[in-house]
């Protein structure tokens, strides 16, 4: 993708510089009609701010809860989100698409 | 992420330097490869053609699941000439998702009023180039029919190894042009990187064809791998 998430990479050092547990979460994979491609992320610090986008907004709160036992842990996880997927997430893309979200800790 | 590889991510970026992040989304192990290493890289077909296309994707190699998470920087294109054809080539160019700078020192030509919202320099391409960084990931484009201010505008464009370079004039302009550039120390190889005349063969004749026309040679140069690239340009 071209380079349009530079602010989120910095914000992604400085807070850890800053002595703030952080997360990144990135779109890894999409089908169907995904809001955000592949390459898209969100930076969550442990204020629970975050910058950036992986669906444009249907499913950044439940990432954002996610990302913070990552902080914890410092164990990355998968996350799939999709319409098909109700079992699994109480949110869900309302444009019909599936994404699986990687979540990391950095540092 | 470990620091060292955001640090070392976000420093290519800033030099706008095309990196690929490769991750294991197993095990979430990582490693940053710079284009120019992709030669050498086990992954390296893949890693080109991401880069190529831009896009970032999961892809399996040997039984494991790898996300190559592309960063190339944002392409620029600087038009010499604020003329006709560089009133549709601005515009179209930026909604392709360039950044474009438009230069030209005749006053009359570079006037806001002309390019509304387009950055304009009205300085000759000695003194408006340098502070432009320019760079591989630009796309240069000479469209005054004017050596004075073509020339050595072109001269910079191959010193910077732009990605695509093109000039507007005959096969017979671009003989003459060649003869110049070399007497002023361009190499054969340098001459042979022109793309003249300008854009693809489509039979365009109105300034907005032509246009579109060189963002189509553009787009094939940044996109295609090199064989296809020559066929269609």
């Amino acid at each position: 993708m071209l380079d349009r998430d530079e602010d989120i990479l910095k914000a992604a050092e400085d807070w850890q510089k800053a002595g703030h547990g952080v997360a990144l979460a990135t779109v890894v994979e999409t089908w169907g009609s995904a809001p955000r491609p592949a390459g898209s992320s969100l930076v969550i610090n442990d204020d629970g701010t975050f910058l950036g986008s992986v669906s444009g907004g249907c499913v950044e709160g439940a990432v954002v809860t996610e990302a913070m036992d990552v902080i914890q842990s410092g164990k990355p996880r998968m996350l799939e989100f999709g319409v098909a997927d109700e079992t699994a997430w109480n949110v869900g893309l309302s444009c019909g698409g599936t994404i699986r979200v990687f979540v990391e800790k950095v540092g | 992420m470990k620091l060292e590889i955001l640090h070392e991510l976000n420093a290519e970026r800033a030099a706008r330097r095309p990196v690929i992040l490769v991750t294991d989304t197993e095990n979430g192990e990582q490693r940053l490869v710079k284009a120019k290493d992709f030669a050498n890289d086990p992954l390296g077909t893949e890693l080109d053609k991401q880069l190529r296309m831009g896009k970032s994707a999961t892809i399996e190699a040997g039984g494991r699941k790898l996300f190559l998470n592309v960063y190339a920087p944002t392409a620029k294109l600087v038009i010499i000439g604020a003329v006709h054809i560089s009133q549709a080539l601005a515009p179209l160019a930026r909604s392709l998702g360039y950044d474009v700078t438009v230069i030209d020192p005749r006053t009359a030509f570079a006037s806001p009023e002309r390019f509304p919202d387009i950055p304009l320099v009205a300085e000759w391409p000695d003194t408006a180039l340098p502070p432009l960084n320019v760079d591989h990931y630009t796309a240069f484009v000479a469209v005054t029919h004017d050596p004075k201010i073509d020339d050595p505008a072109l001269l910079h464009a191959f010193e910077r190894d732009c990605f695509y370079i093109g000039a507007l004039g005959s096969r017979k302009t671009h003989a003459k042009r060649g003869d110049r550039l070399r007497a002023q120390g361009a190499k054969d190889s340098d001459i042979a990187r022109i793309h003249a005349p300008i854009g693809l063969a489509i039979g365009a004749v109105s300034p907005s064809e032509i246009a579109v026309s060189i963002m189509a040679e553009i787009t094939a140069v940044l996109r295609l791998p090199p064989k296809q690239k020559e066929d269609a340009a």
